[in-house]
Protein backbone atom coordinates (compact mmCIF):
# COMPACT_ATOMS: atom_id res chain seq x y z
CA UNK A 1 0.00 0.00 0.00
CA UNK A 2 2.96 2.37 0.80
CA UNK A 3 4.64 1.76 -2.63
CA UNK A 4 1.18 2.71 -4.37
CA UNK A 5 1.44 5.57 -2.15
CA UNK A 6 4.57 6.90 -3.42
CA UNK A 7 3.77 5.82 -7.08
CA UNK A 8 2.18 9.31 -6.89
CA UNK A 9 4.55 11.80 -8.71
CA UNK A 10 2.99 15.08 -6.18
CA UNK A 11 3.40 12.64 -2.66
CA UNK A 12 6.83 11.92 -4.07
CA UNK A 13 8.03 15.44 -4.54
CA UNK A 14 6.65 16.81 -1.03
CA UNK A 15 8.29 13.90 0.45
CA UNK A 16 11.53 14.56 -1.20
CA UNK A 17 11.26 18.04 -0.15
CA UNK A 18 10.31 17.05 3.72
CA UNK A 19 13.64 15.24 3.42
CA UNK A 20 15.68 18.40 2.23
CA UNK A 21 14.45 20.42 5.19
CA UNK A 22 14.69 17.48 7.92
CA UNK A 23 18.35 16.99 6.53
CA UNK A 24 18.61 20.80 6.85
CA UNK A 25 16.86 20.68 10.51
CA UNK A 26 19.62 17.92 11.52
CA UNK A 27 22.96 19.73 10.47
CA UNK A 28 21.59 23.08 11.62
CA UNK A 29 20.93 21.09 15.00
CA UNK A 30 24.53 19.17 15.29
CA UNK A 31 26.31 22.71 13.82
CA UNK A 32 24.46 24.77 16.83
CA UNK A 33 25.72 27.91 14.84
CA UNK A 34 25.27 31.16 13.47
CA UNK A 35 26.23 30.26 10.17
CA UNK A 36 23.31 27.71 9.21
CA UNK A 37 20.08 28.60 11.05
CA UNK A 38 17.13 26.40 11.80
CA UNK A 39 14.13 25.67 9.24
CA UNK A 40 11.90 27.66 11.83
CA UNK A 41 14.00 30.41 12.46
CA UNK A 42 13.94 31.27 8.57
CA UNK A 43 10.39 30.78 8.46
CA UNK A 44 9.93 32.75 11.51
CA UNK A 45 12.48 35.86 9.60
CA UNK A 46 10.44 35.37 6.72
CA UNK A 47 7.07 35.87 8.13
CA UNK A 48 8.55 39.07 9.56
CA UNK A 49 9.08 40.29 6.65
CA UNK A 50 6.27 39.44 4.78
CA UNK A 51 4.25 41.26 7.63
CA UNK A 52 6.55 44.14 7.69
CA UNK A 53 5.58 44.73 4.13
CA UNK A 54 9.81 44.94 3.28
CA UNK A 55 9.79 41.49 1.36
CA UNK A 56 7.27 42.24 -0.85
CA UNK A 57 8.72 45.50 -1.49
CA UNK A 58 11.57 44.20 -2.19
CA UNK A 59 10.69 41.56 -4.16
CA UNK A 60 8.18 43.68 -6.33
CA UNK A 61 11.08 45.61 -7.06
CA UNK A 62 12.78 42.62 -8.17
CA UNK A 63 10.10 41.09 -10.22
CA UNK A 64 9.28 44.69 -11.81
CA UNK A 65 12.77 44.31 -13.34
CA UNK A 66 12.44 41.37 -14.10
CA UNK A 67 8.99 41.34 -15.98
CA UNK A 68 10.41 44.44 -17.96
CA UNK A 69 13.91 43.48 -18.97
CA UNK A 70 12.37 39.92 -20.06
CA UNK A 71 9.46 41.36 -22.07
CA UNK A 72 11.76 43.57 -24.32
CA UNK A 73 14.54 40.53 -24.26
CA UNK A 74 11.89 38.43 -25.47
CA UNK A 75 10.31 40.53 -28.05
CA UNK A 76 13.61 41.49 -30.02
CA UNK A 77 14.75 38.31 -29.78
CA UNK A 78 12.05 36.47 -31.46
CA UNK A 79 12.59 39.19 -34.20
CA UNK A 80 15.82 39.40 -34.34
CA UNK A 81 15.92 35.49 -34.32
CA UNK A 82 13.66 34.98 -36.85
CA UNK A 83 15.17 37.65 -39.73
CA UNK A 84 18.83 36.33 -39.39
CA UNK A 85 16.86 32.37 -39.45
CA UNK A 86 15.12 33.46 -42.71
CA UNK A 87 17.94 35.17 -44.03
CA UNK A 88 21.28 33.28 -44.48
CA UNK A 89 23.51 37.11 -45.67
CA UNK A 90 22.11 38.82 -42.53
CA UNK A 91 23.13 35.83 -40.47
CA UNK A 92 26.20 36.12 -41.72
CA UNK A 93 26.97 39.25 -41.15
CA UNK A 94 25.87 39.43 -37.62
CA UNK A 95 27.58 36.06 -36.47
CA UNK A 96 30.60 37.49 -35.12
CA UNK A 97 28.43 39.90 -33.29
CA UNK A 98 26.44 36.99 -31.73
CA UNK A 99 29.18 35.62 -31.09
CA UNK A 100 31.03 38.46 -29.00
CA UNK A 101 27.82 39.35 -27.33
CA UNK A 102 27.23 35.59 -25.92
CA UNK A 103 30.91 35.26 -24.65
CA UNK A 104 30.94 39.03 -22.98
CA UNK A 105 30.88 38.39 -18.65
CA UNK A 106 27.14 39.22 -16.96
CA UNK A 107 29.49 41.29 -14.93
CA UNK A 108 31.39 43.66 -17.33
CA UNK A 109 28.21 44.48 -19.50
CA UNK A 110 26.88 45.55 -15.99
CA UNK A 111 29.92 48.24 -14.77
CA UNK A 112 30.12 49.37 -18.19
CA UNK A 113 26.26 49.93 -18.73
CA UNK A 114 26.31 51.54 -14.75
CA UNK A 115 29.90 53.38 -15.52
CA UNK A 116 28.15 54.74 -19.38
CA UNK A 117 24.91 55.80 -18.10
CA UNK A 118 24.56 56.26 -15.22
CA UNK A 119 23.48 54.56 -11.24
CA UNK A 120 19.27 54.41 -12.74
CA UNK A 121 16.93 52.40 -13.67
CA UNK A 122 17.02 51.93 -17.28
CA UNK A 123 20.66 51.16 -17.03
CA UNK A 124 19.82 48.41 -14.90
CA UNK A 125 17.33 47.18 -17.33
CA UNK A 126 19.76 47.75 -20.05
CA UNK A 127 22.21 45.85 -18.64
CA UNK A 128 19.78 42.46 -17.99
CA UNK A 129 18.67 42.53 -21.70
CA UNK A 130 22.08 43.01 -22.80
CA UNK A 131 23.22 39.83 -21.33
CA UNK A 132 19.95 38.05 -22.31
CA UNK A 133 19.53 38.91 -25.83
CA UNK A 134 21.85 36.99 -27.64
CA UNK A 135 20.50 33.54 -25.79
CA UNK A 136 17.51 34.33 -27.13
CA UNK A 137 18.04 35.43 -30.78
CA UNK A 138 20.11 31.68 -30.99
CA UNK A 139 17.39 29.77 -29.93
CA UNK A 140 15.11 31.26 -31.88
CA UNK A 141 17.72 31.37 -34.90
CA UNK A 142 18.03 27.83 -34.46
CA UNK A 143 14.74 27.61 -34.09
CA UNK A 144 13.39 29.38 -37.65
CA UNK A 145 16.32 27.30 -39.40
CA UNK A 146 14.10 24.37 -38.71
CA UNK A 147 11.03 25.93 -40.18
CA UNK A 148 9.32 23.20 -42.51
CA UNK A 149 9.48 23.92 -45.95
CA UNK A 150 6.80 21.70 -47.10
CA UNK A 151 4.16 23.49 -44.89
CA UNK A 152 5.30 26.99 -45.85
CA UNK A 153 5.01 25.82 -49.47
CA UNK A 154 1.20 24.45 -48.70
CA UNK A 155 0.71 28.24 -47.50
CA UNK A 156 2.04 29.56 -50.27
CA UNK A 157 -0.26 27.52 -52.34
CA UNK A 158 -3.15 28.03 -50.93
CA UNK A 159 -2.56 31.82 -50.74
CA UNK A 160 -2.41 32.26 -46.62
CA UNK A 161 -2.07 36.19 -45.37
CA UNK A 162 0.64 37.04 -43.79
CA UNK A 163 -0.94 37.04 -40.60
CA UNK A 164 -2.45 33.47 -41.20
CA UNK A 165 0.81 32.13 -42.13
CA UNK A 166 3.05 33.41 -39.19
CA UNK A 167 -0.13 32.42 -36.17
CA UNK A 168 -0.77 29.13 -38.01
CA UNK A 169 1.92 27.47 -39.77
CA UNK A 170 5.14 29.58 -38.03
CA UNK A 171 4.43 30.22 -34.46
CA UNK A 172 3.38 26.41 -33.58
CA UNK A 173 6.63 25.59 -34.86
CA UNK A 174 8.92 27.69 -32.87
CA UNK A 175 6.78 27.65 -30.18
CA UNK A 176 9.24 25.17 -28.09
CA UNK A 177 12.11 27.25 -29.21
CA UNK A 178 10.20 30.19 -27.68
CA UNK A 179 9.36 27.92 -24.73
CA UNK A 180 13.10 26.97 -24.10
CA UNK A 181 14.36 30.52 -24.83
CA UNK A 182 11.99 31.64 -21.81
CA UNK A 183 12.92 29.18 -19.60
CA UNK A 184 16.57 29.23 -19.59
CA UNK A 185 16.13 32.73 -20.05
CA UNK A 186 13.92 33.30 -16.66
CA UNK A 187 16.86 31.39 -15.00
CA UNK A 188 19.17 33.48 -16.11
CA UNK A 189 17.82 36.93 -15.74
CA UNK A 190 16.92 36.74 -12.23
CA UNK A 191 20.70 35.78 -11.26
CA UNK A 192 22.13 38.75 -13.07
CA UNK A 193 19.42 41.04 -11.86
CA UNK A 194 20.50 40.22 -8.07
CA UNK A 195 23.94 41.10 -9.19
CA UNK A 196 22.54 44.49 -11.22
CA UNK A 197 21.07 45.35 -7.65
CA UNK A 198 23.65 44.78 -5.78
CA UNK A 199 26.04 46.87 -7.57
CA UNK A 200 24.18 49.90 -8.27
CA UNK A 201 20.46 50.15 -7.02
CA UNK A 202 19.02 50.89 -3.23
CA UNK A 203 16.13 48.47 -3.32
CA UNK A 204 15.45 44.32 -4.79
CA UNK A 205 16.64 41.16 -3.70
CA UNK A 206 20.15 41.89 -5.05
CA UNK A 207 20.43 45.12 -2.58
CA UNK A 208 18.52 43.27 0.56
CA UNK A 209 21.27 40.19 -0.01
CA UNK A 210 23.86 42.52 0.17
CA UNK A 211 22.61 44.27 2.75
CA UNK A 212 22.96 40.64 4.75
CA UNK A 213 25.77 39.74 4.03
CA UNK A 214 27.59 42.49 5.38
CA UNK A 215 25.23 42.36 8.48
CA UNK A 216 25.99 38.98 8.35
CA UNK A 217 22.32 38.02 8.67
CA UNK A 218 21.95 34.58 7.42
CA UNK A 219 18.56 33.82 8.57
CA UNK A 220 17.45 36.45 6.81
CA UNK A 221 19.51 35.87 3.06
CA UNK A 222 17.93 31.96 3.40
CA UNK A 223 14.45 33.70 3.94
CA UNK A 224 14.84 35.78 0.74
CA UNK A 225 15.94 32.99 -1.14
CA UNK A 226 13.20 30.88 0.00
CA UNK A 227 10.72 33.28 -1.40
CA UNK A 228 12.26 34.10 -4.27
CA UNK A 229 12.53 30.43 -5.28
CA UNK A 230 9.13 29.88 -4.59
CA UNK A 231 8.03 32.80 -6.87
CA UNK A 232 10.38 31.63 -10.07
CA UNK A 233 8.26 28.38 -8.99
CA UNK A 234 4.56 29.62 -8.87
CA UNK A 235 5.41 31.43 -12.52
CA UNK A 236 6.67 27.82 -13.88
CA UNK A 237 3.62 26.01 -12.56
CA UNK A 238 1.11 28.52 -12.78
CA UNK A 239 2.05 29.89 -16.60
CA UNK A 240 4.48 28.03 -18.01
CA UNK A 241 3.29 24.45 -17.50
CA UNK A 242 -0.48 25.13 -18.82
CA UNK A 243 1.19 27.40 -21.42
CA UNK A 244 2.98 24.42 -22.87
CA UNK A 245 0.15 22.39 -22.29
CA UNK A 246 -2.10 24.18 -24.63
CA UNK A 247 0.23 23.97 -27.24
CA UNK A 248 1.82 20.57 -27.06
CA UNK A 249 -1.88 19.12 -27.17
CA UNK A 250 -1.85 18.02 -30.65
CA UNK A 251 1.35 15.88 -30.20
CA UNK A 252 0.96 12.16 -29.79
CA UNK B 1 -12.40 26.49 -64.64
CA UNK B 2 -9.38 27.31 -66.35
CA UNK B 3 -7.08 26.18 -69.48
CA UNK B 4 -3.19 26.15 -68.80
CA UNK B 5 -0.45 27.06 -71.32
CA UNK B 6 2.80 25.96 -70.16
CA UNK B 7 5.77 27.28 -72.03
CA UNK B 8 8.98 26.43 -69.98
CA UNK B 9 12.10 27.42 -72.26
CA UNK B 10 14.55 25.98 -69.36
CA UNK B 11 14.41 24.88 -65.83
CA UNK B 12 17.89 24.25 -64.72
CA UNK B 13 18.78 23.33 -60.80
CA UNK B 14 22.23 22.81 -59.06
CA UNK B 15 23.38 19.57 -58.16
CA UNK B 16 26.80 19.25 -56.65
CA UNK B 17 28.07 22.63 -57.89
CA UNK B 18 27.05 21.75 -61.46
CA UNK B 19 24.32 22.68 -63.90
CA UNK B 20 21.36 20.37 -64.70
CA UNK B 21 18.58 20.75 -67.27
CA UNK B 22 15.40 19.24 -65.75
CA UNK B 23 13.05 20.84 -68.34
CA UNK B 24 13.87 22.26 -72.01
CA UNK B 25 11.41 23.77 -74.45
CA UNK B 26 8.33 22.28 -72.51
CA UNK B 27 4.90 23.31 -74.56
CA UNK B 28 1.87 22.14 -73.46
CA UNK B 29 -1.98 23.76 -73.45
CA UNK B 30 -4.33 22.04 -71.09
CA UNK B 31 -8.02 22.43 -72.40
CA UNK B 32 -10.31 23.68 -69.40
CA UNK B 33 -12.18 20.99 -67.23
CA UNK B 34 -9.68 18.14 -68.74
CA UNK B 35 -8.44 15.60 -66.22
CA UNK B 36 -4.87 14.95 -67.30
CA UNK B 37 -2.35 12.64 -66.10
CA UNK B 38 1.29 13.33 -66.43
CA UNK B 39 3.12 9.45 -66.48
CA UNK B 40 6.70 9.48 -66.59
CA UNK B 41 9.79 8.30 -64.54
CA UNK B 42 10.66 9.08 -60.92
CA UNK B 43 12.95 12.24 -61.15
CA UNK B 44 11.68 13.45 -64.74
CA UNK B 45 10.72 17.07 -62.84
CA UNK B 46 6.97 16.28 -63.08
CA UNK B 47 6.93 17.86 -59.26
CA UNK B 48 9.10 20.61 -60.54
CA UNK B 49 6.62 21.20 -63.36
CA UNK B 50 3.65 21.10 -60.77
CA UNK B 51 5.65 23.26 -58.30
CA UNK B 52 6.08 25.89 -61.16
CA UNK B 53 2.36 26.31 -62.34
CA UNK B 54 1.62 26.18 -58.55
CA UNK B 55 3.92 29.41 -58.58
CA UNK B 56 6.24 27.86 -55.67
CA UNK B 57 9.47 28.03 -58.16
CA UNK B 58 9.91 30.87 -60.64
CA UNK B 59 13.66 30.49 -60.89
CA UNK B 60 12.69 29.42 -64.68
CA UNK B 61 12.83 30.69 -68.05
CA UNK B 62 9.57 31.07 -69.61
CA UNK B 63 6.07 31.56 -68.33
CA UNK B 64 2.94 29.72 -67.48
CA UNK B 65 -0.31 31.14 -69.01
CA UNK B 66 -3.87 30.31 -67.37
CA UNK B 67 -6.98 31.60 -68.81
CA UNK B 68 -7.79 35.00 -68.03
CA UNK B 69 -11.43 34.63 -67.01
CA UNK B 70 -9.73 33.44 -63.71
CA UNK B 71 -6.61 35.92 -63.57
CA UNK B 72 -6.30 35.03 -60.38
CA UNK B 73 -7.12 31.64 -60.45
CA UNK B 74 -7.65 29.56 -56.98
CA UNK B 75 -4.98 26.08 -57.52
CA UNK B 76 -5.56 23.15 -55.07
CA UNK B 77 -3.10 21.29 -54.90
CA UNK B 78 -2.35 17.93 -53.48
CA UNK B 79 0.91 17.57 -52.71
CA UNK B 80 2.81 13.89 -51.97
CA UNK B 81 3.49 13.78 -48.57
CA UNK B 82 -0.31 15.56 -47.01
CA UNK B 83 1.14 18.68 -45.83
CA UNK B 84 -1.42 19.21 -43.46
CA UNK B 85 -0.78 21.50 -40.08
CA UNK B 86 0.01 18.65 -36.77
CA UNK B 87 -1.83 21.33 -34.59
CA UNK B 88 -5.04 21.76 -36.13
CA UNK B 89 -7.57 19.07 -35.87
CA UNK B 90 -8.36 17.64 -39.61
CA UNK B 91 -11.63 20.13 -39.85
CA UNK B 92 -9.23 22.88 -39.11
CA UNK B 93 -7.35 21.98 -41.75
CA UNK B 94 -9.41 22.06 -44.14
CA UNK B 95 -11.19 25.25 -43.21
CA UNK B 96 -7.94 27.37 -42.92
CA UNK B 97 -7.84 27.84 -46.79
CA UNK B 98 -10.54 30.09 -46.75
CA UNK B 99 -10.16 33.20 -46.37
CA UNK B 100 -13.91 33.94 -45.72
CA UNK B 101 -16.34 32.20 -43.63
CA UNK B 102 -15.86 28.59 -44.46
CA UNK B 103 -18.87 26.56 -46.10
CA UNK B 104 -20.05 24.12 -43.18
CA UNK B 105 -22.27 22.34 -45.86
CA UNK B 106 -19.59 21.50 -48.34
CA UNK B 107 -17.26 20.50 -45.54
CA UNK B 108 -19.79 18.03 -44.35
CA UNK B 109 -20.56 16.88 -47.84
CA UNK B 110 -16.83 16.35 -48.65
CA UNK B 111 -15.90 14.72 -45.02
CA UNK B 112 -19.07 12.48 -45.41
CA UNK B 113 -18.12 11.06 -49.26
CA UNK B 114 -14.59 10.69 -48.43
CA UNK B 115 -15.51 8.90 -44.99
CA UNK B 116 -13.74 10.94 -42.52
CA UNK B 117 -16.97 12.73 -40.80
CA UNK B 118 -16.03 10.77 -37.96
CA UNK B 119 -12.61 11.60 -37.17
CA UNK B 120 -13.15 15.66 -38.19
CA UNK B 121 -12.10 16.92 -34.80
CA UNK B 122 -8.92 14.51 -34.61
CA UNK B 123 -5.25 15.84 -35.05
CA UNK B 124 -3.55 14.31 -38.06
CA UNK B 125 -0.88 12.71 -36.23
CA UNK B 126 -3.28 10.36 -34.99
CA UNK B 127 -4.66 9.16 -38.79
CA UNK B 128 -3.61 6.67 -40.99
CA UNK B 129 -1.47 7.94 -44.14
CA UNK B 130 -4.22 7.18 -46.03
CA UNK B 131 -6.77 8.99 -44.22
CA UNK B 132 -4.25 12.06 -43.98
CA UNK B 133 -4.01 12.26 -47.59
CA UNK B 134 -8.25 12.13 -48.36
CA UNK B 135 -8.20 15.35 -46.10
CA UNK B 136 -5.26 16.76 -48.00
CA UNK B 137 -7.38 16.10 -50.90
CA UNK B 138 -10.83 17.26 -49.18
CA UNK B 139 -9.30 20.64 -48.58
CA UNK B 140 -7.75 20.64 -52.29
CA UNK B 141 -11.34 20.18 -53.83
CA UNK B 142 -13.24 22.68 -51.02
CA UNK B 143 -12.05 25.76 -52.41
CA UNK B 144 -12.99 24.77 -55.71
CA UNK B 145 -10.36 24.88 -57.48
CA UNK B 146 -9.76 26.77 -61.11
CA UNK B 147 -7.10 24.02 -61.20
CA UNK B 148 -5.77 21.18 -59.05
CA UNK B 149 -2.78 19.78 -59.21
CA UNK B 150 -2.21 16.30 -57.60
CA UNK B 151 0.64 14.78 -57.26
CA UNK B 152 1.16 10.80 -56.82
CA UNK B 153 -1.30 10.97 -54.25
CA UNK B 154 -1.93 7.43 -53.83
CA UNK B 155 1.75 6.49 -54.05
CA UNK B 156 2.83 4.13 -51.21
CA UNK B 157 -0.61 3.78 -50.45
CA UNK B 158 -2.25 -0.46 -50.56
CA UNK B 159 -4.11 -1.20 -53.51
CA UNK B 160 -7.57 -1.03 -51.64
CA UNK B 161 -7.13 2.39 -50.40
CA UNK B 162 -5.76 3.49 -53.35
CA UNK B 163 -8.92 2.45 -55.53
CA UNK B 164 -11.05 3.78 -52.85
CA UNK B 165 -9.67 6.94 -52.82
CA UNK B 166 -9.70 6.73 -56.86
CA UNK B 167 -13.25 6.68 -56.64
CA UNK B 168 -14.06 9.20 -54.52
CA UNK B 169 -12.08 11.33 -56.31
CA UNK B 170 -13.89 10.73 -59.28
CA UNK B 171 -17.03 11.33 -57.99
CA UNK B 172 -16.07 14.35 -56.73
CA UNK B 173 -14.36 15.41 -60.09
CA UNK B 174 -17.96 14.58 -62.00
CA UNK B 175 -19.88 16.50 -59.44
CA UNK B 176 -17.71 19.83 -60.07
CA UNK B 177 -15.53 18.68 -62.97
CA UNK B 178 -12.16 21.08 -63.09
CA UNK B 179 -9.26 20.99 -64.78
CA UNK B 180 -6.73 18.80 -63.20
CA UNK B 181 -2.88 17.58 -63.49
CA UNK B 182 -2.20 14.64 -61.78
CA UNK B 183 1.17 12.90 -61.40
CA UNK B 184 1.79 9.06 -61.13
CA UNK B 185 3.94 6.71 -62.67
CA UNK B 186 0.80 3.82 -62.16
CA UNK B 187 -0.01 3.40 -65.93
CA UNK B 188 -3.52 1.53 -65.07
CA UNK B 189 -4.36 4.44 -62.35
CA UNK B 190 -3.45 6.69 -64.93
CA UNK B 191 -6.23 5.40 -67.64
CA UNK B 192 -8.74 4.86 -64.66
CA UNK B 193 -8.86 8.84 -64.06
CA UNK B 194 -7.75 10.75 -67.21
CA UNK B 195 -9.44 12.09 -70.18
CA UNK B 196 -5.98 12.58 -71.27
CA UNK B 197 -2.23 11.23 -71.03
CA UNK B 198 0.89 12.85 -71.46
CA UNK B 199 4.08 10.92 -71.24
CA UNK B 200 6.75 12.31 -70.40
CA UNK B 201 10.69 11.52 -70.19
CA UNK B 202 13.36 12.46 -67.97
CA UNK B 203 16.59 15.03 -67.96
CA UNK B 204 15.13 16.88 -69.56
CA UNK B 205 12.09 16.72 -69.69
CA UNK B 206 10.00 15.95 -72.45
CA UNK B 207 6.47 15.22 -73.93
CA UNK B 208 6.85 11.49 -75.75
CA UNK B 209 3.64 10.67 -76.25
CA UNK B 210 -0.09 12.82 -75.99
CA UNK B 211 -2.70 10.00 -76.09
CA UNK B 212 -6.38 10.94 -75.52
CA UNK B 213 -8.07 7.84 -73.37
CA UNK B 214 -11.04 6.84 -75.64
CA UNK B 215 -12.76 4.50 -73.03
CA UNK B 216 -16.50 6.37 -72.07
CA UNK B 217 -15.58 6.75 -67.96
CA UNK B 218 -18.86 4.53 -67.04
CA UNK B 219 -17.03 1.29 -68.41
CA UNK B 220 -13.77 1.99 -67.08
CA UNK B 221 -13.29 -1.51 -65.50
CA UNK B 222 -10.25 -3.25 -64.39
CA UNK B 223 -10.41 -5.59 -68.07
CA UNK B 224 -11.32 -2.36 -70.25
CA UNK B 225 -8.34 -0.41 -68.66
CA UNK B 226 -5.92 -3.40 -69.19
CA UNK B 227 -7.03 -3.59 -72.58
CA UNK B 228 -5.84 -0.47 -73.01
CA UNK B 229 -2.87 -0.37 -71.35
CA UNK B 230 -1.72 -3.56 -73.52
CA UNK B 231 -3.19 -1.49 -76.81
CA UNK B 232 -1.03 1.63 -75.52
CA UNK B 233 2.20 -0.36 -74.54
CA UNK B 234 2.10 -2.41 -78.18
CA UNK B 235 1.30 1.22 -80.56
CA UNK B 236 4.09 3.12 -78.50
CA UNK B 237 7.11 1.18 -77.60
CA UNK B 238 8.78 3.93 -76.16
CA UNK B 239 6.08 3.79 -73.22
CA UNK B 240 7.74 0.67 -71.83
CA UNK B 241 11.00 2.70 -70.91
CA UNK B 242 9.37 5.14 -68.74
CA UNK B 243 7.72 3.09 -66.11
Amino acid sequence: MFSRFLRHPQTLAALSLLLLVALWQLAATLLHNNTLPTPIKVATVLWQAIVSGELPYHLGATLLRLISSFTIAMLLGCAIGVLLGRHKTLDAFFDNWLVIFLNVPALVTIILCYVWFGLIEWAAILAVVINKLPNVIVTIREGTRTLNQDLLEMAQSYRFSRRKTFVHVIWPQLHPFVMAATRSGLALIWKIILVVELLGRSNGMGYQLHLFFQLFDVASLLAYTVAFVAVIQLIEVLLLKPLDKKAQRWRR
Amino acid sequence: MSSIHINIANKTFNADGRQHCAIADLQLKIEPNQFVCLVGPSGCGKTTLLNIIAGLDSQFQGQIALTEQARNPQIGYVFQNPRLLPWHTVRENIELVFEQTPPTQLIDSLLAEMQLADVQAVYPQRLSLGMQRRVSIIRAFAINPDILLMDEPFVSLDAPTARQIRNSLQNLWLQRPHTVLFVTHDLREAIALADRLIFLSASPMQVVGDIVVTIDRQQRDAEQIEQFRQHLLQHFPAINSLL
